[in-house]
């Protein structure tokens, strides 16, 4: 109204919204932990335990005793003794063998039969039964070890008895199989890590989660949104504060979850598996340029979807819906491994998956790839920020139930 | 100065506002009276353009709404049907909000912000959260929010609506109070004592037609009647015979 306090400071519209929304939100409890605490540091915890598990498995493969209850151990001793030098423990004869793997008592059984001596002596071939249940959890390991050890033996008494008959082992053997692993240390980590990108798009997904919602269906429930569309503010103005701030946030979360992946990195001892990992700043860096147009579209995407709710809690119902969707690319690509295509690399979530896959496979991202990337995700962020802020536009929107 | 001229607006089939015209000059109130669901909060929401009319136009100050509606809401402060506030925030951080919202410029924030407080009574509760507030207590950190920016026109949608006696006597003093001031009070109500008391202007709204457009004691004369309670019925009660 005061034409002469007209070039006083007077605050922007946009800067006070994405201000308001970011004091407003650091104020809750539930945005805060959600933001900051689970949603970036669930993924780094998951992938310890992943980890360790397929750590302690390689370990149970190579180094422990496996035990194995022995039927007729007296019929074979050098069998038995050769399973032994394979580090397998024999223990005494139970009486039930089936029952017991069923039961869980005994992975695996071996039986050897009272006849074994007898066709041994003959030259005969003689069978050794594995009593193992599949059904049950991690028989395969066990199965496989025993498995080998007594072909192994069997091998080896064979090649004795070609040769005491003056005949060349190979007879019996005309081909052998030479296995040649071109993997390098990195490549082989990447099939353990191909969940990564999906992990990185929930943790800026469930960084913003709570304020897209806060966003419209929030407003429109404590009724806050009538008010302040009474504003002389236009309302893409509004929307793009409240973007930013759900942009904020969800950044925020990556940075956390991405610094978190660089500590536990030095942490985990890839190395015992074969593998060599690098989560450092490189790393980092890159997944966070790869990622900020996917902050936005997400950003545009939670605010629209959560547009259509009439609660807060049925917009809680349909983000966790569209949720499931980021998990698409990399669903498709661990179990149909198809051979990149440049042109994937602008498809928003199959670039950033590509992407990351390529950086951790230590190959490096090509400077187009990179560009393809961040051009597609943007102009597809573009066109759901549009989107969102026609609908956003639209009257009914406002009105309170 | 609110002028209205042949709003009209349907929700589908559904004729919220079948043509409704009135004005509401400065330093009066005046009263938009009528039963629930006579389409009283819609024409209020046509006038600070949260909707756009199917039909007719609005004129605040002489400002066409259809044309610069930032421009109309920038003389108008609102106190809507939804009077919802940040409940994370405190009542002066709500209040803070709107002024920036306005462009207040931020010499002046303070020192209107401290004298609506003032003028509202609520200073024991200005650096509160706004969670857990009384109804009394959400309606005027409301009102303090819709006036910061010093509004000319002033529209309350069922201001009174679930305050107690108290808190009522006290928002009817502060409305005669903006009168005297000099501003154009327009606000809407179904309780006829409230309107009778308050108003130098009643526009009786029913089914979505203006039935009555005259000061408190022209309805009297008009129908007959001594009691504005009677007359209000009268108008309404022949209203609903026409239509049927």
């Amino acid at each position: 109204m005061n034409a002469v306090t007209a070039k006083a400071k007077r605050a922007n519209a946009f800067l006070t919204v994405f201000l308001k929304e970011v004091k407003e939100n650091l104020r809750d409890r539930r945005t805060l932990i959600s933001a900051f605490l689970t949603g970036p540091l669930l993924a780094p915890m998951m992938f310890v335990m992943m980890i360790n598990i397929s750590l302690n498995r390689e370990l149970d493969k190579a180094e422990q005793l496996l035990k194995v209850p022995v039927i007729g151990a007296e019929y074979a001793p050098n069998l038995v003794s050769a399973l032994k030098a394979g580090g397998v423990l024999p223990q005494p004869a139970i009486a039930n063998p089936e029952l017991s793997v069923r039961k869980q008592e005994a992975d695996v059984v071996l039986r050897i039969a009272e006849a074994y001596p007898k066709a041994w002596r003959k030259g005969e071939p003689v069978q050794v039964e594995l009593i193992f249940d599949s059904s049950q959890r991690d028989t395969h390991t066990a199965v496989e070890r025993v498995t080998k050890l007594v072909e192994g033996y069997a091998r080896q008494q064979g090649a004795m008895r070609l040769v005491a008959r003056g005949l060349s082992p190979g007879t019996a053997w005309p081909i052998g199989v030479a296995q040649r692993d071109q993997a390098t240390a990195q490549s082989r980590a990447v099939l353990m890590f191909s969940m990564l990108p999906y992990f990185f798009v929930l943790t800026i997904f469930l960084g913003g989660m709570y304020l897209a919602i806060d966003l419209t269906a929030g407003e429109r429930e404590r009724q806050s949104l009538e008010p302040l569309f009474a504003n002389p503010v236009p309302r893409w103005k509004i929307l793009a504060g409240k973007l930013a701030a759900i942009c904020t946030f969800s950044a925020a979360s990556l940075l956390i979850s991405l610094a978190a992946f660089g500590v536990v990195g030095r942490f985990i001892p890839t190395e015992k598996l074969g593998m060599e990992v690098n989560l450092g700043l490189h790393f980092a860096t890159h997944v966070l340029l790869l990622m900020l147009p996917l902050i936005a579209l997400l950003a545009a995407l939670q605010s629209m979807v959560a547009a259509f709710a009439k609660s807060y809690r049925e917009a809680q119902t349909y983000l966790s819906l569209l949720m499931f969707v980021p998990i698409v690319p990399s669903a498709i690509l661990m179990m149909l491994p198809i051979k990149p295509q440049d042109w994937m690399y602008a498809v928003p979530l199959l670039g950033q998956h590509l992407g990351i896959m390529e950086l951790l496979r230590g190959d490096g991202l090509h400077l187009y790839q990179l560009g393809l990337c961040l051009a597609g995700s943007l102009v597809t962020a573009l066109l759901a920020v549009l989107v969102t802020a026609q609908l956003y536009r639209s009257e009914r929107l406002a009105i309170s139930a | 100065m609110i002028e209205v001229k042949d709003l009209h607006k349907a929700f589908g089939t559904v004729k919220a506002v079948d043509g409704v015209s009135f004005k509401a000059r400065d330093g009066e109130i005046t009263g938009l009276l009528g039963p629930n669901g006579a389409g009283k909060t819609t024409t209020l929401r046509m006038l600070y353009t949260l909707m756009t009319p199917d039909r007719g136009q609005v004129l605040v100050d002489g400002i066409d709404a259809s044309a610069d509606a930032l421009a109309v809401r920038r003389q108008l402060g609102v106190l809507p049907d939804a009077r919802g506030l940040y409940k994370r925030l405190t009542a002066r951080e709500n209040i803070d909000y709107f002024a920036r919202l306005h462009g207040l410029p931020e010499g002046e924030l303070a020192a209107r912000r401290e004298a609506l407080i003032q003028a509202l009574e609520m200073e024991d509760i200005g650096d509160r959260r706004t969670e857990g507030f009384s109804q009394g207590q959400r309606v005027k950190t409301a009102i303090a929010r819709a006036l910061i920016h010093d509004p000319r026109n002033v529209i309350l949608d069922e201001p009174t609506n679930g305050l107690d006696v108290m808190a009522t006597r006290a928002l009817r003093q502060f409305m005669q109070k903006l009168k005297a001031e000099g501003r154009c009070v327009l606000f809407s109500s179904h309780i006829m004592q409230e309107v009778a008391a308050l108003c130098d202007r009643i526009v009786v709204i029913a089914h979505g037609r203006v039935v009555a457009d005259e000061s408190p004691q022209a309805l009297r004369e008009q129908t007959g009647e001594n009691n504005l309670e009677d007359a209000f019925v009268k108008i309404i009660g022949s209203e609903e015979g026409l239509a049927a």
